[in-house]
C-alpha cells in the first residue's frame, strides 16, 4: 500500500500476475478450511506457513498457529524437548513472516505470544534484534520488542542507556533511539537507587543533547527532548478583591499546573462554609483554576465595614498535581472585602440602559493600575534550601543552554535553534520573576518570534499567538502601559459607588489570549478587533460582567465555551465573526456536550427546529445561552445571524433585554 | 512559458468511478493480499462516497447482508466472510451500518459483550482473544460503544487512565506505555480522549506543536520526525489538530495542493505520495483530509468518529 510507483500493468504480466493471484486465493481458502475444520496435520500446518510468507498480514493465520501449537503441546504431554521444538518451529516461521515484511503487527504478536510461554531461548532475540534495527532503525515494532525484550530478561536501565547511546552515535537523528533514552531516565529518576542526583542524570543529558545539536542543528530529534528541560516553574497567584456589588464574592485559586483534590478540607476559609469547585472545560477533576464563591449576603456576614477573608491552601494534605506530586508548603493568604449598604434611592426606578462600547463611556482618571497586581497580604512560609537549590540549578543550566544557543546562531541562522532560545529565554523569565511582574528578555523573544514568522511562513499562526502572549506579558507587567488599557465604565447604568473595572485591549492583533492570572480583578473587557479563534482560559475572570468579543475569527458557539462559568455575565458583544462560516468545527469537542459524554440535553423540539440548514448552530447557542443570564447579546455580522436565528435566540433567553442595538418587548 | 504544474481540482468522478470499480473487483492479486481487511476497505470507500454524495450508487441491501455474513458467533466481526473476529473489524462494521442509518439491525447486546470482554485489568483493550495490546483498541472500543449508546459498558475511567499512561514528553502518545510517538497513536488515543471528554488530560500547545512539525517543505505531513510525508497523515495528524483545535498552525493551502497532487486524475484514486500507485486506503484519506480542510465539494467529516458529521449528528442528537 505504499511507496509503490504507479504504472499501468503491462500486458505481458497480467497472466502472470494472474496466475500469482489464483495460487494465493487456493492457499488461502484452502487454509481457512483447514481452519473450520481444526485440521492441524503437518501439510496444514506447512501450508499455512507458505500462505504466512507471502501474506503475513493474514491475521486468521496467526490465530490458526497458536490453536495448533495448543494442540501439538497438549499431545506432547511433559516432554520439554518436544515442546522446545514446537516453539522453535513458531519463532522460525515468524521469522521468515519478518524478512517478508517486519512491520507486520500479526508477526511480531505471534513472537511476543511465543516467547511469553516461557519454553525458549531468548539468547538469540537480542541479536536478531540488532540485525534487524541496522536495516530499520526507526522501526517503532523493533523498539517496542526491544522493550518487550529488555523486561523480560531483566535488563538493566544502564544496559539500555547505552544500547541507546550506541544508537544515537551512528545516528544522531534517531529519533526512535533519543524517546526511548527518555524513557528510559525518566525510569531511572524514578527508581533513584543509582545514587545520582536528578542534576547529575539531567546534567549529562545535556552535555550529550548539546554535542548533538552542534553537530547537527538542523536536527528535530534532540531538540524536541531538550525542550521538556525547559519548564520554568511559577509559584501561585493570589487574587485581590476589589469593589463590586455581587451577593456571592468569587475567590479564585489559580494553579500552574492541573491538580485535583481541592476541597473544603484541603483549603480552608475562616469563618466561611464554601464549596469549591474546578473551572475545567470538560467538568473533569481536575483543574489549574478552581473557585468557590462566599456567600456575603447570608447569616454569617451579618454585620457591616471590613471583613478580612483568611484562607489556607494545603494545610493538610490532598492537593495533587496530574503527576501525583503533592502540593507543597501551605500557604495562607488573607484579603479585605467592605460591605456597603446600597441606598435604596438608587435601586427604585432603576431602569437598564444599553451599554455601549464607545469611548466616552470610559474614564481614564482615577484608576489605580496596581488593583490588578498581585500585591495581597499574605504570610509567606519560608522555602526549603533543598528547594531553593534546585532552583538554582535551574537557572545556571537554562543560562549556560541560552549561552550555547547564542553562540550557535550567531554562526548560522537554524529554525528551531532559534525557537529554543526564545523558550530558553522565556523559562529564564519565569524563573527570575515567579510572579511575572517583570520580565527582561520580552524584546529579544520578541524578535526571534518576528524573525521566525518571517523563516517559516508555514508555522506563522503558531509563532503570532506566541508573540501576542509576549505582548500580553509586557503589558500586564508593566505598570505605565497598563494605565493605558485600565478605565473606569461610566456609562449611564452605573451608580456613584460601582465603577466597574474595564481593561480596553481592542485593536492590538492579538490571536491568543493568556495572563489570566493578572486579570482577575477586571469586570469589562474590550477584546474587539483582533484575530482571535478561541478564549480559552477566560473562564478564570469569574467578575466579568461585560464582554466584547466583536470583529474576530470566532468559528463557531463552542469556541465560546469557557463563557459558560461566568455566572456575572450580562452583556455579550460577538458581532462580525465567523460563526456559520465554518463547516468543520474545531473546538467541537472542546464543548461540553453529547458527543463527548460530559453535557446530556434535553430541549423542547418546538424551540430548536431540526430542519435548520445547520442545526448543530441552534444546538450549541441553546446549551451556550441557557445557562447564561444575559441581558444584551449582539450577533450581528456572523453568517447564522437571520430572522429565525434572532427569534430562536429571545425564546431561549427570557432575561434578554437587547438585542442586536433593538430593545426588547 | 512556464507549464502549469499540478492538477486545478479534485476528480470527483474519477475517484467515484474508482471505488466503484475497487468493489467489483476480488480477484486480482493485490485484492486478493488485502482479502482479509475487505471490511475496512469497505469503510473506506463507503465513507468517501458519502463525502463525495455519492453513497447510493451502491447496493446497499447487498452491502449489509455481507456485512452480517462477516459476523462471528461471539459478536465480533471478522475482515471477512469466514474469517476470525477482531475489533479492528467490529468498528468497520459499525461504521458502515452508521453510514446506511441501519445500526438498528444489530444485536447492540452481543456486539457490546463482545467489546466489553475485550477490557483488561489495567483499562487496556485487547485487539482479540489472543490478547495484544495496543491504544488503537482502545481508540476503537470507545469510538465503536459511543455509536452504540454503550459507552457505560467499560470501565471508561480505567480506559482512559490507561490511554494516559502512554502519554510520551513531547505531547504524544504511542501504542503501549513507552512506545514512541505516532501520528497514528495519537489520533487514536486523542480521538478516544475526545470521545470520553477528556481532552483535559492532552497538553494541546506540547502536541500541538509536535504535530504542526509533521508539515514538511512540500506542504505534505509525515507521521514522525525525520520520515517521508503521506497523505493517510492528513487524516491522522490533521484531524488530532482539529480534535485539540490547533490546525490552523500549519499552512492549510500547502496541504490541499500536496493531497490533489496525490491524485491519478485519468484512472481516478489517491496515492501516499505523488505518481505512487493508488489504493482505497489512500483515497479515503485524502478525501477525509480535504473535508477537514472545507474543500468545497466535500461533506464535512466528524474528526472524532471518522464518519460524516450529519451522521454523527443523526446518532447523537436526534432522539
Amino acid at each position: 500500500m505504499h511507496g509503490r510507483p504507479r504504472k499501468p500493468e503491462k500486458p505481458e504480466n497480467a497472466a502472470a500476475s494472474a496466475a500469482k493471484a489464483e495460487k494465493l486465493r487456493l492457499l488461502q481458502s484452502q487454509f481457512l478450511s483447514n481452519h473450520h475444520n481444526r485440521i492441524y496435520t503437518k501439510e496444514a500446518l506447512e501450508a499455512n506457513a507458505k500462505l504466512l510468507e507471502i501474506n503475513p498480514e493474514y491475521y486468521t493465520a496467526w490465530n490458526y498457529r497458536k490453536l495448533a501449537v495448543q494442540h501439538y503441546v497438549a499431545e506432547a504431554g511433559s516432554d520439554p524437548q518436544a515442546i522446545k521444538s514446537v516453539y522453535d518451529e513458531e519463532l522460525r516461521v515468524v521469522e521468515a513472516a519478518l524478512r517478508q515484511n517486519f512491520k507486520s503487527y500479526g508477526a511480531w504478536h505471534h513472537r511476543k505470544w511465543v516467547l511469553s510461554m516461557g519454553h525458549s531461548s531468548l539468547d538469540q532475540e537480542l541479536r536478531l534484534l540488532d540485525k534487524l534495527q541496522q536495516l530499520d532503525s526507526r522501526n517503532f515494532h523493533a523498539w517496542n520488542y526491544r522493550r518487550f525484550l529488555a523486561e523480560l530478561l531483566n535488563r538493566s536501565v544502564e544496559d539500555e542507556l547505552m544500547h541507546t547511546e550506541d544508537m544515537i552515535g551512528i545516528n544522531f537523528s534517531n529519533y526512535s533511539a533519543w524517546h526511548n533514552r527518555s524513557m528510559l531516565l525518566c525510569k531511572q529518576l524514578k527508581e533513584n537507587d543509582t545514587g545520582l542526583t536528578s542534576k547529575d542524570v539531567l546534567s549529562n543529558e545535556y552535555e550529550l543533547v548539546q554535542n548533538a545539536i552542534f553537530t547537527d542543528p538542523d536536527d528535530q530529534s534532540e531538540l524536541i527532548i531538550s525542550r521538556k528541560q525547559c519548564q520554568g516553574k511559577c509559584p501561585l497567584y493570589e487574587y485581590r478583591g476589589l469593589n463590586i456589588d455581587l451577593k456571592e464574592f468569587p475567590v479564585v485559586l489559580y494553579f500552574n499546573q492541573a491538580v485535583s483534590g481541592v476541597r473544603s478540607s484541603t483549603v480552608t476559609v475562616k469563618s466561611f462554609n464554601v464549596t469549591w469547585k474546578p473551572l475545567s472545560p470538560s467538568n473533569s477533576l481536575a483543574s489549574e483554576i478552581w473557585v468557590a464563591y462566599l456567600n456575603l449576603a447570608g447569616e454569617e456576614c451579618h454585620f457591616e465595614g471590613p471583613i478580612t477573608v483568611e484562607f489556607c491552601i494545603g494545610q493538610s494534605q490532598g492537593i495533587l498535581s496530574s503527576s501525583g506530586s503533592p502540593y507543597g508548603k501551605p500557604l495562607r493568604v488573607a484579603f479585605t472585602v467592605t460591605k456597603e449598604p446600597i441606598r435604596v434611592q438608587d435601586v427604585e426606578g432603576h431602569n437598564p440602559e444599553m451599554v455601549s462600547w464607545e469611548d466616552p463611556n470610559f474614564c481614564a482618571d482615577e484608576v489605580d493600575s496596581g488593583v490588578l497586581n498581585s500585591d495581597v497580604s499574605f504570610i509567606k512560609e519560608r522555602k526549603e534550601n533543598k528547594e531553593s537549590t534546585i532552583s538554582e540549578w535551574q537557572k545556571d543550566t537554562i543560562s549556560k543552554e541560552i549561552a550555547g544557543f547564542r553562540d550557535l546562531l550567531s554562526i548560522k541562522d537554524y529554525k528551531i535553534g532559534k525557537l529554543t532560545l526564545a523558550r530558553l529565554l522565556m523559562a529564564d523569565d519565569a524563573l527570575s520573576f515567579p510572579y511575572g511582574n517583570r520580565s527582561v528578555h520580552s524584546a529579544e523573544v520578541l524578535e526571534l518570534l518576528k524573525d521566525l514568522t518571517k523563516s517559516d511562513p508555514t508555522h506563522s499562526r503558531y509563532y503570532e499567538e506566541h508573540i501576542s502572549l509576549v505582548l500580553l506579558q509586557q503589558l500586564t507587567s508593566s505598570e505605565e502601559m497598563l494605565r493605558r488599557h485600565l478605565f473606569y465604565f461610566k456609562g449611564a447604568n452605573t451608580s456613584s459607588f460601582h465603577k466597574p473595572l474595564c481593561l480596553r485591549l481592542n485593536n492590538l492583533s492579538l490571536s491568543r489570549l493568556g495572563l489570566f492570572n493578572k486579570l482577575l480583578g477586571v469586570q469589562m473587557l474590550d477584546l474587539s478587533n483582533n484575530e482571535l479563534q478561541s478564549i480559552e482560559g477566560l473562564e478564570a475572570m469569574q467578575l466579568l460582567s461585560c464582554l466584547n468579543l466583536s470583529k474576530n475569527k470566532l468559528g463557531s458557539f463552542t469556541a465560546l465555551e469557557p463563557l459558560r462559568h461566568l455566572k456575572s455575565l450580562k452583556v455579550l458583544n460577538i458581532s462580525d465573526n465567523e460563526i456559520g462560516s465554518h463547516s468543520i468545527d474545531t473546538r467541537r469537542y472542546l464543548f461540553s456536550s453529547p458527543l463527548s459524554h460530559n453535557e446530556a440535553v434535553v430541549w423542547d423540539p418546538d424551540v430548536v427546529p431540526s430542519d435548520a440548514a445547520s442545526p448543530t448552530n441552534y444546538w450549541e447557542a441553546f446549551m451556550l445561552f441557557k445557562s447564561l443570564k444575559l441581558t444584551q447579546l449582539d450577533t450581528i455580522g456572523n453568517a447564522v445571524d437571520d430572522g429565525r436565528f434572532r427569534s430562536f435566540l429571545v425564546k431561549i433567553m427570557p432575561s434578554l433585554l437587547f438585542l442586536d442595538g433593538q430593545k426588547l418587548v | 512559458m512556464e507549464m502549469e504544474m499540478g492538477n486545478s481540482g479534485l476528480a470527483v468522478e474519477k475517484h467515484v468511478q474508482y471505488i466503484l470499480s475497487v468493489e467489483k473487483r476480488k480477484d486480482d492479486f493485490v485484492s486478493v493480499v488485502m482479502e482479509h481487511l475487505r471490511l475496512n476497505g469497505a469503510y473506506w470507500g463507503l465513507t468517501t462516497l458519502d463525502l463525495l454524495g455519492k453513497i447510493h450508487a451502491v447496493d446497499v441491501d447487498e452491502v449489509v447482508s455481507w456485512i452480517m455474513a462477516c459476523q462471528h458467533e461471539s459478536g465480533g466481526f471478522g475482515g471477512n466472510i469466514g474469517h476470525d473476529p477482531h475489533i479492528l473489524y467490529t468498528l468497520s462494521a459499525v461504521q458502515v451500518l452508521a453510514l446506511f442509518d441501519k445500526i438498528h439491525i444489530l444485536d447492540i447486546d452481543k456486539v457490546t459483550n463482545y467489546i466489553t470482554k475485550l477490557q483488561n485489568e489495567d483499562g487496556s483493550f485487547s485487539g482479540d482473544m489472543w490478547g495484544e495490546v495496543d491504544t488503537r483498541f482502545s481508540y476503537i472500543a470507545i469510538c465503536c460503544l459511543s455509536l452504540l449508546h454503550r459507552l457505560d459498558s467499560i470501565n471508561v475511567e480505567k480506559a482512559v487512565d490507561y490511554i494516559v499512561s502512554c502519554k510520551n514528553m513531547d505531547g504524544g502518545f504511542g501504542c503501549t506505555p513507552g512506545g514512541e510517538s505516532h501520528a497514528g497513536q495519537i489520533f487514536c488515543c486523542v480521538g478516544a480522549l475526545a470521545i470520553t471528554g477528556s481532552l483535559d488530560k492532552v497538553d494541546k500547545d506540547l502536541l500541538g506543536w509536535w504535530l504542526c512539525e509533521r508539515q514538511v517543505k512540500s506542504g505534505g505531513l509525515n507521521g514522525r520526525p525525520e520520515k517521508l510525508p503521506d497523505v493517510c497523515y492528513s487524516w491522522w495528524v490533521l484531524s488530532s489538530l482539529i480534535m485539540i483545535d490547533r490546525v490552523h498552525w500549519i499552512d492549510k493551502e500547502k496541504l490541499i495542493k500536496f493531497i490533489l497532487d496525490c491524485q491519478d486524475t485519468e484512472n481516478g484514486g489517491i496515492s501516499d505520495r505523488p505518481d505512487d500507485a493508488v489504493d482505497v486506503f489512500h483515497t479515503y484519506f485524502g478525501v477525509a483530509g480535504l473535508s477537514l480542510l472545507e474543500y468545497p465539494g466535500v461533506k464535512p467529516i466528524d474528526p472524532a468518529y471518522a464518519l460524516p458529521t450529519d451522521v454523527v449528528n443523526r446518532i447523537f442528537f436526534n432522539g
